[in-house]
């Protein structure tokens, strides 16, 4: 960082964080072996399948990776529009 | 050859006998040769008789690092081909009689050697020495593949780097594939004060993100330069701040109790000052 920069009291994130992040990402696109674009067709099925069932909001769709010790665990967050009653009817 | 007349040892129970331990890391560059030399002289002059192969065919290095080329007459595939005896190949370091080297060849490529060879010379090297230690060529190729054959345990080494730790990702990976999993952690050329700045990825985010049992930490040394140059490995100067962590590891892998050693111990107070001074706003 600059010393002006320090001195208006401009922060960077650490490059540290900046290195921990960029991993992170990456190891879960190694361990999983999944390029983007597949990941993209299957957020696409996901949706097909769940709106036969439950009406979604596609946008709000969230696919995230996380992992535990060596774990690797997949979570999909879909937010469905609507109350439950609503959607019974 | 002579084994087991001498012996340093309290116990028999003190004697792990045949252990065979692989150093990798995927990643070339990160230290693997530097660190197998001085693991294998720190267990030596802890009485621990030890003979590190060189599995680097073509591209051998160990012997450079040990100071010990000069002496090469016959390597392991020599041995494997028949044309000399086991004992005719090992080149006993004079400065630590409880070492040997086997030397790679230089002159054939790696695809020389194939796993069940490797496992073969190594069961006969356990009968002789109480560990066996493996310098893997960097790479997930055949000649990684043989050097992890015959491996009771996988020492990876990385440096806190994001290239070196998503190689060394890789190599765990395909180790737990593979039914290897007595996997610990090297952290090669850690620069404390990086560290510090927050520039530097800390052992404890590599830890993290590779989620491996953390076997040590080498401190970034200088002397590690200059012990190379010499073909002095750099425990044999056991004030240096990597000889202590270099022996550190090397009781760890003889079984003792070792706790982690705490780099931040190692600051001088100058350091500590300019620490403070730069915390202030």
């Amino acid at each position: 960082m600059s010393l002006l920069g320090r001195l208006i009291g401009h922060r960077e994130p650490p490059s540290r964080q900046v290195a921990r992040d960029r991993l992170q990402l990456v190891l879960v696109h190694d361990r999983i072996r999944l390029p983007a674009a597949e990941m993209a067709a299957l957020k696409d099925e996901l949706v097909a399948v769940l709106s036969r069932y439950f009406c979604i909001d596609t946008d709000g769709i969230e696919i995230t990776f996380t992992q535990s010790r060596r774990m690797n665990r997949l979570i999909a967050e879909v937010p469905l529009v609507g109350s439950a009653q609503a959607q019974e009817r | 050859m002579e084994v087991g007349a001498e012996s340093g040892f309290r116990t028999e129970e003190d004697r792990p006998f045949g252990q065979v331990i692989t150093v990798t890391s995927g990643k070339g560059g990160v230290g693997k040769t530097t660190v197998t030399a001085n693991l294998a002289t720190a267990l030596a002059t802890l009485g621990y008789k030890t003979v590190a192969i060189d599995a680097d065919i073509g591209l051998r290095n160990l012997d450079v690092v040990l100071g010990l080329e000069n002496r090469i007459i016959y390597d392991v595939l020599d041995v494997i081909e028949g044309r000399c005896r086991l004992r005719q190949a090992l080149i006993r370091d004079k400065r630590v009689p409880e070492l040997c080297l086997l030397p790679a060849s230089q002159t054939r490529d790696k695809d020389s050697i194939d796993p069940q060879q490797m496992v073969r010379v190594c069961q006969e090297l356990r009968e002789q020495f109480h560990f066996v230690l493996i310098d893997s060529p960097a790479g997930i190729e055949r000649g990684f593949r043989v050097a992890l054959a015959p491996a009771d345990r996988v020492v990876v080494v990385t440096t806190p780097e994001v290239s070196a730790v998503r190689d060394a990702d890789r190599v765990i990976g395909l180790l737990e594939a593979s039914g290897k999993g007595n996997v610990g952690l090297v952290i090669n050329r850690i620069k404390l004060g990086m560290v510090r700045r927050g520039d530097m990825l800390s052992p404890e985010d590599v830890v993290d993100v590779l989620a491996v049992a953390l076997l040590g930490l080498i401190p970034e040394d200088e002397a590690i330069v200059v012990s190379t140059n010499r073909g002095e490995p750099v425990v044999l100067d056991g004030r240096r701040p990597s000889s202590i962590a270099f022996g550190n590891i090397a009781r760890r892998l003889a079984g003792q109790e070792v706790p982690l050693t705490d780099l931040s111990g190692a600051e001088g107070l100058l350091a500590r000052i300019l620490r403070f001074m730069r915390q202030q706003p």
